[in-house]
């Protein structure tokens, strides 16, 4: 094990070890508790940034990798290790962890104890999914996960908790009976054609041609197993109605979490296991997938509209972000994924910034709904400007982090399927119609005399704002050191579900070239011959997997 | 050329300190602020404008660093700097900058003015990176920034109801057009293979005719729908008159003399491209004229001097898109150039009646104001005469030459823009008598009424100069000149390619002028003359044609039918969604139907496990008994 696979795993499974001592300190040490979860999340966090920067961008391959046998008669190992796909989501889970925490302390008021611990069992949890190169690990802190969600809701969660966190609880447990069946397909299959037993991520991935072979009925159950799995946690429509309830009733931090981390579960799920494992499948049942995607994006936004209550809306706009998120995804070309891996930190990055900001006002009034605020402006100025950051942050304003997303997802979606581009722009003009619908009638406006009264933020609400602002700036304005990030394991995606698509790309591109030279005898040929390395893009020559490797020296 | 990047950055580092102090230091300390870096940004700007008239070509290519880099995309972040985005950087820092100082008089009361100018110089930024962006991305950024600046300043007065509705229905619009910029832009990249601006004007010069060109229809259309969003065309021109709500300043600097305009901007930019595509350079044409002449209509009978403007606006924006139709970018682009100061000058002088009387817009209840403000009435006398293209007024040239390229292009289109142009007219002269003619209507407010300050008066005389003087910088062949802005623009229009502009032959051109000249003063006296007493005649045509009237006051009822086809039906489809597939198919069929199902199925189960002893026995009895029956039968 070097060091940093060390780290790695110490930033993973501090918030636990920090829950471990928690269980420890008497109930009533209110300051403890609070301030030793904050400090276990920063910990964390602060362990997780050099892993940013140590990342060898030109290699798709799996980094700081380390196993250790665990079940061997069942091939289970301990197996761990991350590609900047889940860097990233690794990251953006330790980035919003400390947020999680700091949001919750004036808003959670009884039973603190058992909440900051199980806030910090789930922290582990999620980072455990996006580092785990095991099947069976990954199974494993997928459904731990579902625990802690599970009493947040269901012990500090609003008037219909129960309803709620039993909803969550049944919807992603059916997806994952679900999902497992279709690894357990998987897993035998291999047995069958290997004659071992082997849960790695990457013997699973290398199935791939030998699942090809196989009946295409037999391919398409063990695809829709994953994809229902998949689809329930993203939500993808229809499976999507727990998500609003769960939202609602949820605490706060319950709210951001969700929004933040657990949604992309589903997401990287798709990325990792349906695509790469089964390509043929996908193919197949791809129009059925964009289909959901685009009705995911309008219907989620048209619903959104009509709410009355904030946390609803933020709730149902989530439904539609995500819509746009997997439709860049179906898009299975570089822009598209890359489109997708953005959204999913964008989301992750906005969707919670509108969550508290729900919050800010629930907390002084205890209401929600919509109606019953207006003209906030005048009395929270500073409210009102932060507000407006994360509002025109989840609806695509240039140089903030939501137009890097949805753009580079249009494009890829774009050159796949233009339509479906075409008809997703709907669903971004829906959401900056409820968005700011939203935002309008909360600020402007005649404002009444209890909202007068209303005080600005305070100095902590402010600085668990900050850090989603100065990243969704960041992201807006300087996106290219996360492209970086993406380019070798997105390339690598892509030719796994695409063999041969960068080929396919570099020829098509030279006969369109050709074509242009004969039909035009006179232009300059020149031109045209430079064309690749001009848009800089050694990627169309070079075959994937080590395709990443020219790509990140060329720069 | 190294401090070409402060002139958009200043007035951005204007918009942070004013944002982030502006409330706490006195206003003396912002309006130093929010001036002083338009100041310095003009002054730049000119530098950079006579540096680049040295340079060869008439053209700095400014790189700074690569923005984005992924796969086949290159986005570089850097400006260009020709005779068209240097001519718009003059006019939006110089306009900007006028208006910039008037405002200092006319918002010097208001609560918010920090907040005021620190969204004015953001604009002033946005705009900036607009028209300098090397890229296509640059410039979305720019385009999209600008409409929230819009957005913002549009519901400056956020305590009211109908100003922050009204930044909202413009913020809605213009996504839908931005998105077909989007569409336009990705497009163009699937084209091409690349967004730079330099890069795709390059690479279509080299297209032959027959290479994909309904593709690059699409895309240029798409492009097009854009810029109704942005310029106000149909239909998507709805935003533009209820953007009045803002300060009226605004309306002068970004709803009329440069935000409105970069629709026409953008299709100049990209000339050589929309050059190759004439069914979308046909579809501009139309779209043009039948706004101009629309717009005018509408603006014939609007009580609200800012909306009879507004309505003004969108339809002169109408004619530079008949120029650019009518393949006259540089006409278009002329006609951008001069509408501004006029039109500027039009609003400043609006904001100064509105100003005198203490927030009064209602025409009907103006009158008279001639000598109580002689400097805003001159003023926007000059104005008047521009806009009605009175030579040499500017106006009169810039429309003169797209009325000659719209008549080579279809007769009946010229013959459109001249009622459009006879309209104008008459609504400008209606607008002007009402105002500064006849009997005070409101005594109260005309007894209080006086000339503005300074601050707002030097900007209107700078603005009057203008609109009076700059159309020589187009003075067309048929008159003897040799159309000087034709030339200028023509490297950026063309990038140095074949296809050019229209070769400008004498023919019919002074005939065409003469008849829509005469045309225009005939109907401006007629408004002259029937307004300038008083609202009789007014009343006596309401009288005549009570419906003509009401459909025109009531633009059209084009909001209502929106309302009714659009926005209404999406929100019942909305509730629909929600409360019929959410509520009852999903979750109450799908999900809490099985649940109580198994609920009801579990009580029924239930029933048997009573827990009391003499039940077990009771049912074991009779399985007993059934048993024996069955053994012994």
């Amino acid at each position: 094990m070097t060091s940093m696979t060390f780290w790695m795993l110490a930033a993973t499974f501090l918030p636990v070890a920090a829950a471990l001592l928690l269980l420890f300190v008497p109930k009533e040490n209110r300051k403890v508790f609070e301030w030793g979860s904050l400090l276990a999340m920063l910990v964390s966090f602060a362990i997780s940034v050099p892993f940013f920067f140590a990342y060898d961008r030109g290699s798709a391959a799996v980094q700081w990798a380390y196993a250790a046998p665990w079940i061997s008669a069942l091939g289970v190992k301990f197996s761990v290790g991350m590609d900047g796909i889940s860097l990233l989501l690794w990251l953006l889970t330790t980035f919003i962890g400390p947020i999680g925490i700091l949001c919750s302390w004036e808003a959670i008021q009884e039973r603190r104890k058992e909440y900051y611990i199980w806030m910090l069992v789930l922290q582990t949890a999620m980072l455990g999914v996006f580092i785990t190169q095991d099947m069976f690990l990954f199974y494993l802190f997928w459904e731990v996960m579902l625990v802690p969600m599970y009493f947040l809701i269901g012990i500090w969660g609003g008037p219909q908790k129960l309803y709620a966190a039993i909803k969550l609880f049944l919807y992603t447990l059916a997806g994952s009976v679900l999902m497992l069946v279709g690894i357990l397909a998987i897993y035998f299959l291999q047995k069958k054609v290997t004659g071992g037993y082997d849960f790695s991520i990457a013997s699973f991935q290398a199935m791939a041609p030998v699942i090809a072979q196989q009946a295409k009925n037999w391919q398409i159950l063990v695809a829709l197993a994953f994809f229902v799995g998949f689809a329930i946690k993203v939500p993808m429509f229809p499976f999507h109605t727990w998500l609003p309830d769960a939202h609602v009733q949820a605490p706060t931090a319950g709210s951001v979490i969700l929004a933040g981390i657990l949604l992309k579960m589903g997401t990287y799920g798709f990325l990792r296991f349906l695509l790469p494992i089964l390509p043929d499948a996908t193919k197949q049942l791809m129009p059925w997938f964009i289909a959901l995607a685009l009705i995911g994006i309008i219907y989620g936004a048209l619903v959104a509209m009509i709410q009355k209550d904030m946390k609803k809306l933020v709730a149902y706009s989530s439904v539609s972000h995500l819509g746009l998120c997997m439709l860049g995804m179906f898009a299975l070309n570089p822009w598209g994924l890359k489109g997708s891996l953005f959204q999913m930190i964008n989301h992750g990055i906005s969707t919670p910034g509108l969550f508290l900001a729900v919050a800010v006002v629930y907390d002084r009034r205890h209401t929600r709904m919509i109606a019953d605020f207006g003209g906030l402006s005048k009395s929270m100025p500073v409210y009102a400007t932060i507000f407006m950051i994360m509002t025109m942050s989840s609806i695509g304003l240039p140089l903030l982090n939501g137009f890097i997303g949805e753009g580079v997802i249009l494009m890829g979606t774009f050159q796949a399927y233009p339509w479906a581009a075409v008809v997703a722009t709907t669903g971004i003009i829906l959401g900056a119609a409820y968005m700011l619908w939203m935002f309008q009638r909360v600020m402007f406006g005649p404002i009444s005399k209890v909202n007068e009264e209303m005080s600005d933020m305070t100095t902590r609400e402010v600085l668990t704002f900050a850090p989603l602002v100065v990243a969704a700036f960041w992201i807006g304005i300087y996106p290219s050191p996360l492209m970086k990030i993406m380019d070798a394991p997105v390339a690598k995606l892509v030719e796994q579900v695409q063999p041969g698509f960068f080929k396919a790309e570099a020829l098509a591109e030279k006969q369109a070239a050709a074509a242009k030279l004969g039909m035009k005898g006179n232009a300059a040929p020149a031109h045209h011959e430079a064309a690749p390395t001009e848009h800089g893009a050694p990627a169309h020559e070079a075959p994937a997997p080590e395709h990443g490797t020219g790509h990140g020296g060329g720069h | 050329m190294t401090y070409a990047w402060l002139i958009p950055v200043l007035p951005l580092l204007g918009f942070l300190v004013n944002l982030l102090v502006g409330k706490k230091v006195g206003k003396g300390f912002v309006t130093a602020v929010a001036v002083g870096s338009v100041t310095l940004s003009f002054i730049l700007a000119v530098r950079l404008f006579l540096a680049m008239k040295g340079a060869d070509g008439h053209r700095l290519d400014l790189a700074y660093f690569t923005w984005m880099q992924t796969g086949a995309l290159t986005v570089p972040f850097g400006f260009t700097v020709d005779p068209l985005s240097g001519t718009m950087m003059l006019v939006i820092t110089g306009i900007g900058l006028l208006i910039h100082l008037y405002s200092v008089g006319y918002m010097h009361e208001e609560e918010g003015y920090y907040r005021y100018f620190a969204y004015l110089n953001l604009f002033v930024f946005f705009m900036l990176t607009l028209v300098l962006g090397d890229s296509l991305v640059l410039m979305f950024v720019g385009w999209e920034g600008v409409g929230l600046c819009s957005y913002l300043l549009i519901g400056y007065y956020f305590e009211t109801d109908y100003a922050p509705d009204a930044g909202l229905k413009a913020f809605l619009t213009n996504r839908v057009g931005d998105l077909g910029v989007a569409i336009g832009m990705m497009a163009l990249f699937a084209a091409f293979g690349t967004l730079t601006v330099s890069g795709i004007l390059t690479q279509a010069g080299h297209l032959a005719p027959e290479v994909g060109f309904g593709f690059l229809t699409f895309a240029t259309l798409m492009l097009f729908v854009g810029a109704t969003g942005k310029s106000a065309q149909l239909p998507l021109y709805l935003w533009l008159p209820d953007a009045m709500a803002g300060p009226t300043p605004v309306s002068a600097l970004i709803h009329a003399a440069t935000m409105v305009t970069s629709g026409i901007y953008l299709i100049c930019r990209l000339a050589p491209v929309f050059q190759l595509t004439p069914t979308t350079l046909t579809v501009v044409a139309w779209v043009g004229g039948l706004t101009a002449l629309f717009a005018a209509t509408i603006g014939l009978f609007q009580r609200d001097i800012k909306k009879v403007l507004a309505y003004s606006t969108v339809s002169q924006l109408g004619f530079m898109f008949l120029g650019l139709g009518a393949t006259g970018f540089a006409a278009g682009f002329f006609h951008v150039f001069t509408h501004a100061w006029f039109k500027a000058l039009l609003f400043l002088g609006a904001g100064s009646v509105i100003h005198a009387l203490h927030h009064q817009q209602d025409l009907f209840k103006m009158g008279g104001l001639k000598s109580k403000t002689p400097v805003t009435f001159w003023t926007m006398l000059i104005a008047t005469f521009a806009i009605m293209g009175l030579p040499p007024f500017s106006g009169f040239f810039s429309k003169d030459e797209i009325l000659y390229l719209a008549y080579l292009k279809s007769p009946l289109l010229w013959v459109i823009g001249v009622v459009a142009a006879c309209c104008t007219s008459f609504y400008m002269w209606r607008l002007m008598a009402l105002t500064f003619w006849g009997e005070p209507r409101d005594h109260h407010a005309y007894d209080h009424a006086h000339e503005s300050p300074k601050t707002m008066t030097v900007p209107l005389m700078v603005l009057a100069v203008g609109s009076a003087l700059f159309g020589f910088w187009g003075v067309p062949e048929a008159f003897g000149g040799h159309f000087a802005i034709g030339e200028w623009l023509k490297p950026a229009l063309t990038f140095g390619q074949l296809h050019g502009e229209h070769g400008h032959h004498a023919g019919p051109a002074i005939a065409l002028a003469a008849t829509s000249t005469v045309l225009g003063v005939i109907f401006g006296l007629f408004g002259w003359f029937k307004y300038k007493d008083g609202l009789a005649w007014e009343e006596g045509f309401i009288a005549k044609f009570p419906a003509v009237h009401r459909v025109l006051l009531n633009k059209y009822y084009v909001d209502e039918a929106v309302e009714l086809t659009i926005l209404g039906p999406l929100r019942w489809f909305g509730n629909v969604c929600w409360k019929l597939f959410d509520v009852i198919l999903i979750d109450g069929v799908g999900v809490n139907l099985p649940a109580a199902l198994t609920k009801v199925a579990g009580d029924f189960v239930a029933l048997f496990q009573t827990g009391r002893v003499r039940n077990y026995v009771f049912t074991m009895g009779l399985g007993v008994a059934a048993l024996l029956y069955m053994l012994l039968k």
